[in-house]
């Protein structure tokens, strides 16, 4: 079978996410709940969560979840990881059959720390040096995919419709603070387990619906700072673009969204004067990192989530709080079936990013 | 006939409003099913809960109403009849719509309006009553767009930003007497004249009527009209040509 990056079918997507602000655990069927409703945006080739809290007893190791091709693969990346980590704990991530859930992968699960010795003779920060390591594998590991590498959060991903994606990673088993979810209905890519949503690098995790025009000027740009597109998809660079702005330029979230969906040149000119050489300056360095056309997306972060559409609003994107819940959905229904009941519900403008996290003192 | 939809797929909800025997329709617990009432006339349907995209669309004369919010693209190239919404609306309300009424109780989202069109007896006319999203009217080429602000506060603009971007045609009325930032070139705002006013009185009456509110009060404000500018190519462009 062909794979993403080797060829390109000239999307529709689903997207939703729950966080609770008080860090108190959601089980993982709300979120499956609340994808069902958008069934008919995907087209059953890719489905995907992403839970935050889920690993509280391993809170503070890696949590690689790998997909693997062959044994062969296994075998030669478990020695790279024993190379670079100490394995904590290793286990197949459980799983139940479904019917409409075929030719999956192993798919294991490693909570790893650093070697510190590695640390010391690389000197590099651990998340620089972990990150390095899941883009060594991928790059270099003939069927091993590093897809989730955050700490103690995971991605569950597979070809499928998300409520079955659901059932096949049993995520009525996970409690968290925040899930999203994604619904694939793939234009340009043909729909293999590794490029299903979310994509995620540490605990950065991206669920997207959209189609991105920018995508070679951005992976042009990425690719600079030692990121490597493998897969060809656009949600794969938007992932990278935050870890670059945020974990390694510094930059805050809102200040993300003000690149990556910059206002209009003659909307920047309206603005006061401290804002207008702030968006000017943002707009002048990281020109590259403009994403153009459609696109709706949901960031999960460590104690946070974050929504965003295009400037023009070209998708969909609803928010909604009841009590300490917050949810976004690209449709009303999808939060509606799980909270009917809501103190308040909105749509964000384009380009304006909407942010939530974990209150103070709240881990 | 009462239908309760739950999670039932828009396939089935649809196949049973199309069938009913009845002409009055009431579908309880609506969870996001897509196209309802398309392409129908001759029947009432009341819906409670949320209706999903393409709420409407191609409608041919039935009546909808919703209580809750409707999604996007309500109304979608609506050719005639009515749709009420006790709720706000999401993007794309009223795209191409080419006929009927649209009463939206709250907001709408981006792009209302978005390319409706007109043709001799056939105007579309699509009322919002709070306040409209960014390209309000894109591309409008005929029909009737009303925004009434109520219950924003001063500092809100009633429309968001590149409103009658690509306008050529219809009438957008603005309760308001702050013109819009930025409008672009092909579009010229002018007071109503009395004949619009009339207009206008009938609208906002039938909105009073289907959602409450003191009509006289409302029409005692500051309206504007937008137009496509005379000047304009696109308007010869697309008309007696």
């Amino acid at each position: 079978m062909l794979k993403e990056g080797e060829i390109r079918i000239p999307s529709g997507c689903a997207i939703s996410g729950i966080f609770n602000k008080k860090g108190k655990p959601i089980n993982g069927q709300t979120i499956i709940d609340s994808i069902a409703t958008m069934h008919d945006r995907s087209n059953g080739l890719g489905g995907g969560f992403a839970g935050y809290g889920i690993y509280p007893q391993y809170k503070d190791a890696y949590a690689f979840h790998v997909f693997f091709d062959s044994t062969d693969s296994k075998i030669r990346c478990e020695k790279f990881l024993d190379n670079h980590f100490d394995v904590i704990n290793l286990s197949k991530i459980p799983t139940k059959k479904v019917p409409s859930i075929t030719n999956e992968p192993l798919i294991m699960r490693y909570f790893l720390n650093p070697l510190p010795n590695r640390l010391r003779e690389c000197q590099l920060g651990e998340d620089e040096y972990t990150a390095q390591c899941v883009i060594r594998i991928n790059t270099t590991i003939e069927g091993a995919y590093v897809f989730s590498s955050g700490k103690n959060m995971g991605v569950f991903k597979a070809v499928g419709f998300p409520e079955d994606v659901g059932e096949f990673y049993r995520l009525d088993e996970y409690d968290g603070y925040c899930w999203t979810a994604h619904g694939r209905y793939p234009t340009n890519t043909p729909g293999w387990w590794g490029g299903a949503h979310p994509f995620a690098l540490l605990d950065y995790s991206i669920v997207h619906n959209g189609e991105i025009s920018s995508y070679d000027a951005n992976r042009r740009f990425i690719e600079m700072y030692g990121y490597k597109c493998t897969l060809l998809t656009d949600t794969e660079v938007i992932t990278y673009i935050i870890d670059f702005l945020n974990r390694k330029q510094k930059l805050t979230l809102e200040e993300v969204a003000d690149v990556i969906a910059a206002p209009f040149w003659d909307t920047i000119d309206q603005l006061e004067p401290a804002k207008r050489e702030k968006l000017t300056y943002l707009r002048n360095a990281f020109s590259s990192l403009l994403v153009t056309g459609p696109f709706s997306i949901l960031l999960g972060f460590k104690g946070g989530m974050m929504a965003l559409n295009d400037r023009l609003k070209l998708r969909s994107m609803v928010i909604a709080e009841k009590g300490d819940t917050v949810y976004a959905a690209s449709e009303e229904c999808a939060i509606r079936v799980i909270q009917p009941e809501l103190d308040k519900i909105w749509s964000p403008k384009g380009g304006e990013a909407f942010i939530v996290t974990l209150e103070e003192g709240i881990e | 006939m009462k239908i309760t939809a739950n999670l039932m797929h828009f396939q089935e909800l649809n196949s049973q409003v199309r069938n009913a025997h009845d002409n009055v329709i009431i579908i309880d617990n609506c969870i996001g099913q897509r196209y309802i009432g398309s392409g129908l006339s001759g029947k009432k349907i009341t819906i409670n809960g949320t209706p999903g995209n393409a709420l409407g669309a191609y409608l041919d004369g039935a009546g909808i109403e919703v209580f809750g919010n409707a999604q996007d693209a309500t109304g979608d190239t609506m050719n005639e009849g009515e749709i009420i919404i006790h709720g706000s609306s999401g993007d794309a309300t009223g795209y191409a719509m080419r006929g009927g009424k649209i009463l939206v109780k709250g907001d709408a989202g981006y792009r209302a309006g978005i390319h409706m069109k007109a043709y001799e007896d056939k105007i579309p006319k699509l009322v919002i009553g709070g306040c409209a999203g960014s390209f309000l009217g894109e591309y409008q080429a005929g029909g009737v767009i009303l925004v009434l602000g109520i219950g924003k506060d001063d500092e809100t603009p009633i429309v968001g930003n590149f409103c009658g971007t690509g306008m050529h045609g219809g009438k957008i009325y603005l309760r308001t007497d702050k013109v819009p930032d930025r409008l672009p070139a092909q579009v010229a705002v002018s007071d109503p004249t009395d004949e619009d006013m009339e207009e206008i009185a009938a609208l906002v009456e039938e909105y009073c009527g289907s959602f409450g509110g003191d009509s006289k009060k409302i029409l005692k404000d500051k309206f504007l009209k937008l137009l496509p500018n005379t000047k304009n190519p696109y308007k010869r462009l697309y008309k007696n040509n």
